[in-house]
């Protein structure tokens, strides 16, 4: 327990990358899933290379954006936000085709512009998706912070991993392990309760289900 | 002049010819009827009317000024309630008025006092999924009447609904219309009730869409409790029967 600061510290600097990657991923991958459902050439050109850049071993590049970005925060970022932004594309791109299409016609009925179509249905239409992307996305970014910083970095929960694991510090391996898991939970959890903040209607419905 | 004349209009979906010519009329604070059977192109017209659709021929004309293919001047009231799952009823109401650029709580103050017209005193802060069927379509058709008080096209508001619950929505409903006199173009296939609250019906037949006939309800409004159960009554539904 004597490394009870250290650990603290670390956890810090692994909690701070996964969180501004989390916040960057989703603002990355919410342009990018707007842009693709405003354009049809676009969806069709890229939708394919998205996937093909899942296939790609986070692993596999994290030494590579090491070389590129240094040992700072940098690398650890752009690595997140190619791991996060996809599952939020992806759902939030599901979620958009998913709106009833004579809702749609309602508000053009009403003289909507296509940015209203987009607040009053096509976005809300897309919460339920956007939230499970926003989980899964949760939980990449601090699996993602670890990685990048077990292959290089001067702090952080990954750092302190190696350093315990060379020194054959089991228990402490555990206690790492614990951690992050934790901190996983924990981003989740807040996503649910987002989730539960933004859609007040859900709620009520599963109230009125159970009765 | 008429409120609403929509001139020979045809449409046509691929090889599926859906509307032959229709011309019908509407005038100021008049309620009429399009009857005709599943499929006969009845909501094609109406998309075409509210400017959702292109028509390959006619026009559609508002107070004599052509509106074809200008969607945002009709109210719509489409086939099904289309009431946002994710917003309450007062916003649900308030949605034209928010379209068109009224602030949230100008809005709200705006529908607030149509509530009890409505019947729906107390769902104001309700979402979709508290409210009864019924409620829900006097719910949408607050918000279609919120859009415009001028000219609404209502699609089978009633078709979802149970006899009793129906029953109850036609005496509340032309109870509302004496007193905010819209002039209506309502679709329905239900005899009864296109005799019950027009005072015109055009029947429409299928394949291709065109007009056969039109009859003028002469009985006075508001209509006679019973008038359902009226010799005058069975008089009107034999012949429509007949021009079917
Ligand atoms: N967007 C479309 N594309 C192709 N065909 C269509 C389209 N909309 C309608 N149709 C066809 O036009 C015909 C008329 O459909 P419409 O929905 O207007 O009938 P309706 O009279 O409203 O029927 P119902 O009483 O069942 O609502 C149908 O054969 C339908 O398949
Ligand atoms: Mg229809």
């Amino acid at each position: 327990m004597s490394e009870f600061p250290l650990l603290l510290e670390n956890s810090v600097i692994t909690l701070q990358e996964a969180f501004i990657g989390l916040l960057l991923g989703v603002s990355v991958g919410f342009c990018v899933a707007v842009l693709m459902d405003t354009f049809n050439a676009l969806y069709k050109a890229f939708y394919p290379l998205l996937i093909i850049t899942q296939t790609i071993p986070s692993v596999a590049i994290a030494p590579l954006l090491v070389l590129w970005f240094g040992y700072e925060m940098t690398p650890k970022i752009v690595l997140i936000v190619i791991s996060t932004f996809f599952p939020v594309t992806v759902g939030l791109l599901d979620g958009f085709r998913s709106a009833d299409k004579d809702a749609i016609g309602l508000l053009r009925s009403m003289g909507a512009s296509r940015i209203q179509v987009f607040r009053y249905i096509k976005f809300p239409s897309a919460l339920p998706q956007l939230f499970s992307g926003l989980r899964i996305a949760a939980a990449y970014s601090v699996v993602g912070a670890v990685i990048s910083e077990w292959l290089g970095g001067f702090g952080g929960l990954g750092v302190y991993m190696t350093r315990v694991k060379k020194a054959f510090a089991f228990d402490k391996m555990f206690a790492v392990i614990f951690l992050i898991s934790a901190i996983s939970l924990a981003l989740m959890a807040l996503v649910g309760f987002a989730e539960k903040k933004c859609m007040p209607y859900r709620n009520t419905n599963e109230k009125e289900k159970k009765v | 002049m008429n409120k609403l004349e929509v001139k020979n209009i045809s449409k046509s979906f691929g090889d599926n010819h859906v509307l032959n010519d229709i011309s019908i009329e509407l005038n100021r604070g008049e309620l009429v009827c399009l009857l005709g059977v599943s499929g006969g192109g009845k909501t094609t017209l109406f998309n075409i009317i509210s400017g959702l659709l292109t028509p390959d021929k006619g026009q559609v004309l508002l107070d004599g000024n052509n509106i074809t293919n200008q969607p945002g001047h009709i109210s719509y009231m489409l086939q099904k309630d289309l009431l946002l799952p994710y917003r309450t009823i007062e916003d649900n109401a308030a949605l034209p008025l928010l379209l068109k650029g009224v602030k949230k709580k100008e809005a709200r103050m705006q529908v607030s006092p149509m509530f009890r017209q409505f019947g729906l005193e107390g769902t104001q802060k309700k979402y979709p999924a508290q409210l009864s069927g019924g409620m829900r379509q006097r719910a949408a058709l607050l918000r279609t009447y919120m859009f415009s008080k001028d000219v609404a096209l209502l699609d089978e508001p009633f078709s979802a609904l149970d006899t009793i619950t129906k029953s109850s929505m036609h005496k509340w409903y032309l109870n509302v219309m004496e007193k905010i006199q819209l002039s209506t173009l309502f679709i329905t296939h239900d005899i009864d009730e296109a005799i019950l609250i027009s005072d015109r019906i055009y029947l429409l037949s299928g394949s291709p869409g065109e007009i056969t006939g039109e009859i003028v309800i002469k009985e006075p409004k508001p209509r006679r409790e019973d008038f359902n159960l009226t010799e005058e009554f069975l008089e009107y539904k034999r012949k429509i029967l007949s021009l079917l």
